[in-house]
């Protein structure tokens, strides 16, 4: 493998950042910039200690090795014995996404633990870099965007080989996206802490981290967008569709909701070129399709792909994802004005945004329909196969979020919920429960088989996360519903005498034992990956642990 | 982009009965080329999800009841921008909302419900969307700097049941705004009204907010209403606790609702 | 302005409403012809042809 050209360009970028950290016009960036200058030095020693400087053509030994196209032979492994076989996919790629997916997600879900601790007890702030909120937009970039995002990289390039029956396009392309993704998540999470923030939920980067976030997405948009192109099946799969519309409709959001004028060429600030209402509907159209295709797309695509195949049969029905697709984003991209009920938003803007939320419930509910019935006539493979059943159970998830979506953004049932812990439980109920789950029943197929493994090292360890996961997500959600509709009962609430009764300062005590409990359901969930992470780094060592199979019993019935 | 090995359209490869379909010589043959053409799932999934947002967010823009008809707004001075950037800096929108809806209980407690105008200035909103803390549209002038300054140092000093980390440092910390101007001047860029006499003087503007003593007669044709007072009670200093503080005294401050009337502005 | 909104809004709230359902009940109906049964059943296959 050759990377000199790669490894000189990094070099270069590493002596700008360099030069960036010189001439810097405040001090955020002059931080931020000698962090970029660390990374992508540690990046250019690692690639040079990599190149082989003794030179193809200086060894005629070496000549023979099979030569791929040009670019193409990095990371080349032909697939596993699969029933193809002609096809050589690039798995390498996908191998790194599963670990960084492992990786984040962990990382993503201890600081969430840590915040939900510093609600509970604020002496655990430590002013300035670890105070909550500093870290608040760490854990949410580094759950949506590190572990998501690096989720949803990893079974897309895995999913479009698969069904398109093609190698990925682009050759070493796929590997920039790979790198140039967690180049974005180091630059994002180290900006949060040094106080470098847009200010906009879910989209707190700066300019620059977000310009470079934009020319990693085009990369990945045309690593996919060629191999379905050159794919060999006739039809593309509806997966593929899920993905592609995350890809394209992210790219969009992103664009339009960052755009913004710096103070200085070298300088970390920018100030957004909407202001005020404009901005805050700009911000929440973008806030609430980051959830609709970023965490609601991709992870359909991820659903229609591996429950299919981890249940060895169909998706119940094609046609109804077909409709399923077109319902859903035409749908979603409505709905962001339910986050601005009641505010200066104008009142046509808040009722269509209701409106469509509403009606988003159905296809919502048609994508659980179809992935909850693929199983039917094989419901008991939940017995035995906890992986399975960690798919299907955030399929239950998503038809909860879905229905408990619609309902919030009802403008009655928003002034109480508005504001409160009860929306933070509704989120989680989807991130843990739907897209956490099913990424762990992807990371759970994907590992044996990327790895060539028999099966993997734990199945009873993969039921012992799932319990732990689960019943985390339940203590979350339950106790953020009792904290956030007595929150907003408890601010709306009048005496006798015609005054309110609680001053703030009072519902913020009230809250407290919510808040301890609330940490007890994340870490259960965080201990659930630990486990997992566990679990895979054994798998991929090649070892298989001895024990009784799952649903144990059945090996003493009759053959069916 | 077209796929090498489908040059030939629709139909090709075509199963007996698709053509047996009567109704695939004509509309079945255009969707399979939406199934099977990648160029065209791309632009039509881009023209679905590009409907919504320009339905709901163009009209924001040239809708002329979108922002009420007020007086008093004026942009922020230097200071008080500076403050601003503290604030958006250390994530104060995850926990505290600049936006009162209108309910009693939310009127009583904070005050007149918030009007768009009294953001129109804002790069970026920060109209937050939890309130783990209370909300803070209307909290200038409700306590005094000194009230202001301790409570940042230590919350639970004032507030025992309060859960906010400690902003100590901010006073210990100088204030670092090396062009006020710059910063002035991108906000024109988007839209701030900001006049050549504030960019020009927004250095001096920036200092003279904090020193009671010295004459703040240009600082206050400026921008009226501005609050001049040495915020942390250091005067040697110009501190991010000036900035900060300075920026929560003037919020829901400007607007004078002695002469606005709701029923012209209703939307 | 005014009145320009208010014929988007009267017209949203009828025949755009209208169009619409009928554009949805059109798509939902295509797609579940019975000529395309055999095609979706193909496409759904794909996953399972191969690791």
């Amino acid at each position: 493998m050759k990377f000199s050209t790669e490894t000189m360009l990094v070099g270069l970028a590493a002596f700008l950042a360099l030069l960036g950290a010189g001439f810097a016009a405040d001090q955020p960036f002059r931080q931020h910039a000698y962090v970029l200058f660390v990374v992508l030095a540690l990046a250019t020693i690692f690639l040079m200690r990599r190149i082989d400087f003794s030179g193809d053509k200086m060894i005629p030994l070496r000549a023979d090795r099979p030569a791929g196209g040009s670019g193409e032979a990095a990371g080349a492994r032909p697939s596993a014995a699969g029933g193809g076989g002609s096809v050589a996919y690039m798995d390498d790629v996908v191998r790194y996404g599963v670990i960084a997916t492992v990786f984040w997600g962990i990382i993503g879900f201890l600081v969430g633990v840590l915040i939900a601790s510093q609600l509970a007890w604020p002496d655990l702030n430590l002013q300035p870099y670890l105070n909550f909120g500093r870290l608040r937009p760490l854990h949410t970039s580094a759950v949506i965007f590190a572990f998501g995002g690096n989720a949803l990289i990893a079974t897309s390039f895995y999913v479009v080989q698969r069904t398109c029956r093609a190698r990925l396009f682009g050759g070493n392309l796929a590997w920039f996206v790979f790198w140039g993704y967690q180049l974005f998540i180091v630059m994002a999470a180290t900006g949060y802490v040094l106080g470098i923030t847009e200010g906009r939920e879910y989209a707190e980067p700066e300019w620059y981290v977000d310009l470079w976030l934009t020319i990693v997405w085009v990369a990945y948009l045309v690593v996919f967008l060629g191999t379905l192109v050159r794919r060999k099946e006739p039809h593309i799969y509806v997966a593929n569709w899920f993905y592609l519309s995350f890809i394209v409709t992210i790219a969009m959001l992103h664009v339009v909701n960052n755009l913004s004028m710096p103070v200085s060429f070298l300088g970390a600030k920018s100030y957004s070129a909407f202001s005020g209402v404009q901005d805050a509907l700009t911000q929440w159209w973008y806030g609430h399709n980051a959830v609709g295709f970023f965490l609601t797309a991709g992870f359909l695509g991820m659903m229609y792909y591996f429950v299919p195949k981890q249940a060895n049969r169909p998706v119940y029905s094609y046609r109804l994802s077909i409709i399923h697709f077109w319902a859903l984003i035409f749908l979603y991209i409505w709905a962001g004005p339910h986050h601005l009920h009641y505010t200066a938003l104008p009142d046509w803007a808040q009722t269509l945004g209701m409106v469509f939320s509403i009606m988003l419930w159905m296809p919502s509910w048609g994508g659980m329909i179809n992935g909850l019935m693929t199983l039917s006539g094989a419901w008991d493979k939940l017995r035995t196969d906890p992986v399975l059943r960690m798919m299907v159970i955030s399929i239950a998830f998503y038809g909860m979020s879905t229905f408990e979506g619609p309902m919030m953004s009802i403008k009655s049932v928003n002034s109480l919920s508005h504001y409160t812990d009860w929306t933070i439980g509704h989120v989680h109920s989807g991130a843990l429960g739907w897209v956490g789950m099913i990424s762990f029943g992807a990371v759970y197929h994907l590992t044996p088989k990327l790895w060539q493994r028999e099966r993997l090292y734990s199945l009873r360890l993969v039921n012992w996360h799932f319990w732990l996961a689960t019943l985390g997500i339940v203590v979350y959600a339950a106790v953020m519903w009792v904290s956030g509709i007595m929150q907003g009962l408890m601010w709306r609430e009048y005496g006798e005498d015609g005054y309110l009764v609680y001053s703030f300062a009072e519902t913020v005590a009230a809250m407290h034992p919510y808040y301890v409990m609330r940490m007890l359901g994340g870490a259960m969930y965080l201990a659930g990956a630990l486990i997992m992470a566990f679990n895979v780094y054994k798998t991929i060592r090649g070892d298989i642990r001895r024990e009784v199979p799952m649903g144990g019993t059945q090996t003493l019935q009759p053959a069916e | 982009m077209s796929e090498p090995s489908n040059a030939n359209p629709a139909l090709d490869g075509a199963r007996p009965e698709l053509k047996a379909d009567p109704i695939a010589r004509g509309l079945l043959a255009n969707h399979g080329k939406i199934e099977r053409n990648v160029t065209l799932l791309l632009v039509l999934s881009l023209l679905v999800v590009t409907i919504g947002g320009i339905v709901e967010i163009a009209p924001l823009f040239y809708l002329q009841n979108t922002i009420e008809t007020v007086t008093g707004m004026r942009p922020y001075s230097p200071l008080e921008l500076a403050g601003r950037n503290i604030y958006v800096r250390e994530g104060c929108y995850n926990c505290h909302s600049q936006m009162i809806r209108p309910f009693r209980d939310e009127t009583e407690r904070y005050g007149h419900y918030s009007l768009a105008a009294e953001s129109m200035f804002d790069h970026p909103f920060q109209w937050g969307s939890k309130r783990t803390g209370p909300d803070l549209a209307r909290v200038g002038g409700r306590y005094s700097n000194d009230w202001q300054v301790a409570h940042l140092t230590d919350p639970r000093s004032l507030v025992p049941e309060s859960i906010m980390p400690s902003y100590g440092f901010l006073s210990q910390t100088d204030l670092d705004m090396r062009d006020p101007a710059a910063h002035l001047a991108a906000n024109r860029d988007v839209g701030v009204p900001y006049t050549d006499d504030m960019i020009a003087n927004a250095a001096a503007d920036l200092r003279v907010q904090t020193q009671p003593d010295g004459d703040s007669s240009g600082l206050l044709a400026r921008y009226p209403k501005a609050v001049v007072a040495d915020f942390d009670g250091n005067p040697q200093r110009l501190t991010e606790m000036d900035a900060l503080v300075a920026y929560l005294q003037m919020l829901g401050t400007l607007v004078d609702f002695s002469a606005y009337d709701p029923q012209e502005n209703q939307r | 302005m005014d009145f320009e909104y208010q014929a988007m809004r009267t017209f949203a709230d009828s025949w755009g409403l209208v169009a619409m359902a009928l554009f949805f009940l059109c798509a939902v109906g295509f797609v579940l012809r019975p000529g395309a049964r055999r095609a979706a059943d193909e496409a759904a296959a794909i996953p399972l042809k191969e690791d």
